[in-house]
């Protein structure tokens, strides 16, 4: 990595617009605030919440968590940038408010083109064979049949799912975990994304792969996308990053290059 | 956005400006009416074949398989035709019964089950929703077209036994085409409605069932509405003819079914047939485009 770039990627907030660098996402003070139905005390049961219908008065179960607290940064073209922090800092839940899935209630984001957002959790249909989900996954992307067809075989080695055989016949609910997110990972990457979010995917996939996808993730920047990389793995976010941001309790508290923002959450993890 | 005016150099500019500057937009914005209708028209094979993927892993785990998706809606003629044809006698006064009573349950469900997949195409595949970015409206348009593949199977057992009883193939049935492609616009309509609903308050899964049950025997999906309806009061008989699924349902039969003539049409039916289309198609759409930056969402 040369000087130049370096510097550009210690610039932090929506404050600074640096030479040529085009910013892709821009949050500023986003705050946001979950509503959760919790099951409650079950005082009164059904009566009491009939009641509480008809009297229009709010429900004592839903409570509200400030998840994220007014977190402000700017990423540029070219940037691979990790999430750190401990669980339930607000990784993830930036990363959806980011894909715009979230609405915040304070602030904004503004992002260049549709950020995509890839989770271990995203379920494409258990019910269909391997194959299936790869066009159905592609067309859900707005790719065309005859570029799903040009990519296919591709996206399917890149994955490694026949690796051991003919598995991209049979149905997903038949993979393991860390197949299904290959799978993902790999239609996804397929797609020259202008913002691309990786949510854990890299942890699931053993060794092999996870090298494949580093330098997956590396081509797709050279594409002149923005790559976030949520992880736990502080090995994958020093070989995949070269800025993070450090959440904790939904402020963030320290955005700078890779290695000086490891080595002080490191320092406090340990604590 | 270019020709957005430069700030002074000195002043920082705020987040909006540089976005504004940089042509970023607001993550998760509604995109406008046209846009949308653009960016569905680019996922039509997405919809296609989330459709056929649908329909085709519904029976995966029945040994008969597909076989289901034919033998589903003759068991079901099968045990309205015993309740209601044989142990009740709705059949009195309805000559052809079987064809009658067949048509009526084949388009009757065509609505319920459209209605019922359209509740659940948002709520069920939020997995979907939050791992991929498409028009939300591809899913409850998918699942309706699933349907239609479901009819269209149906339609075929229908001809069957309406030809077995007895009917003659005459031009007459290629109205079924029209009436079908209307009722399937309806469908779409009520489903993207009911998706938008679903999405939110999750209890309507739960009621929905209820509502369309009774819906179904308002419609005269077992009996004649002419001939129940005879001595009813204006007012009912009015709703009755008004009836959308009513509508499509005399529509089928009077494609089908030469005893069932045009007398028994409600006035002005292929109008209303129209009208019902337009106002469900066309509002149900904007009604779910309205919310479009909400779904998938907690």
């Amino acid at each position: 990595m040369t000087e130049t770039e370096t510097e550009i990627q210690r610039s932090t907030g929506a404050d600074t617009v640096r030479g040529d660098t085009r910013p892709t996402v821009i949050a500023d003070d986003v705050h946001i605030v979950y509503r959760v139905h919790t099951a409650g005390s079950g005082k009164g049961g059904a009566p009491a919440a009939l009641r509480r219908i008809i009297s229009r008065k709010p429900s004592p179960n839903v409570r509200t968590v400030h998840a994220i607290k007014g977190v402000s940064f700017t990423a540029y073209r070219g940037e691979a940038i990790g999430l750190i922090g401990s669980n339930g800092s607000g990784k993830s839940t930036m990363l959806r408010t980011i894909a715009g899935l979230i609405p915040p209630e304070r602030g904004k984001v503004y992002s260049d083109g549709q950020p995509s957002l890839l989770g271990v959790n995203a379920a494409l249909m258990n019910d269909l064979t391997g194959e299936r989900n790869v066009v159905l996954g592609g067309l859900a992307m707005g790719m065309t049949p005859e570029e799903i067809r040009e990519r296919y075989d591709g996206i399917v080695e890149f994955s490694g799912i026949n690796d051991k055989g003919d598995f991209i016949s049979l149905p997903m609910r038949t993979y393991s975990s860390g197949m299904a997110a290959r799978l993902r990972f790999s239609i996804a990457a397929a797609k020259k994304h202008d913002v691309m979010m990786i949510d854990e995917a890299l942890a699931t996939g053993d060794r092999r792969f996870q090298k494949r996808s580093e330098e997956r993730i590396r081509e797709l920047r050279k594409d002149a996308g923005t790559v976030f990389l949520v992880s736990h793995n502080n090995k994958s976010i020093r070989d995949t990053c070269d800025r993070v941001l450090w959440l904790e309790s939904g402020e963030l508290r320290m955005d700078g290059p890779t290695d000086d923002v490891i080595k002080e959450y490191e320092a406090f993890t340990k604590k | 956005m270019d020709g957005a005016p430069a700030p002074a150099p000195d002043s920082q500019p705020s987040a909006a400006e540089i976005a504004a500057r940089y042509g970023l937009k607001v993550s998760g914005a509604r995109p406008t009416l046209v846009q949308y209708i653009r960016q569905l028209w680019r996922h039509r094979f997405f919809i296609n074949e989330f459709a056929r993927a649908k329909s085709q892993s519904r029976y995966t785990q029945a040994r008969l398989g597909q076989l289901w998706q034919v033998a589903t809606p003759l068991l079901n003629a099968l045990v309205y035709y015993l309740i209601f044809g044989l142990l009740l006698g709705t059949s009195r006064g309805v000559p052809d019964y079987i064809p009658f009573l067949v048509t009526g349950v084949f388009i009757f469900t065509f609505t319920q089950t459209s209605v019922l997949a359209g509740v659940k195409a948002i709520a069920g595949n939020r997995g979907l929703i939050r791992a991929l970015h498409f028009p939300r409206a591809a899913l409850p348009l998918a699942f309706t077209l699933v349907q239609v593949r479901q009819l269209l199977m149906s339609m075929g057992v229908l001809l069957a036994i309406v030809m077995i009883m007895g009917q003659v193939p005459s031009w007459s049935w290629l109205l079924a085409i029209p009436a079908l492609f209307l009722q399937a616009v309806f469908n779409a309509g009520l489903a993207l409605i009911v998706a938008r609903l679903g999405s939110k308050v999750t209890d309507l899964a739960q009621l929905l069932p209820f509502v369309l049950r009774t819906w179904m025997y308002a419609s005269g999906v077992m009996y004649s509405i002419a001939i129940m309806a005879q001595d009813a009061p204006f007012a009912i008989k009015l709703l009755l003819d008004l009836n959308p699924a009513a509508i499509y349902i005399d529509l089928m039969r009077f494609a089908l079914i030469d005893s069932f003539t045009s007398a028994q049409l409600p006035p002005h039916v292929w109008a209303l047939a129209l009208g019902w289309a337009l106002v469900a198609g066309i509002g149900g759409f904007l009604y779910f485009w309205k919310a479009e930056e909400q779904y998938g969402r907690d």
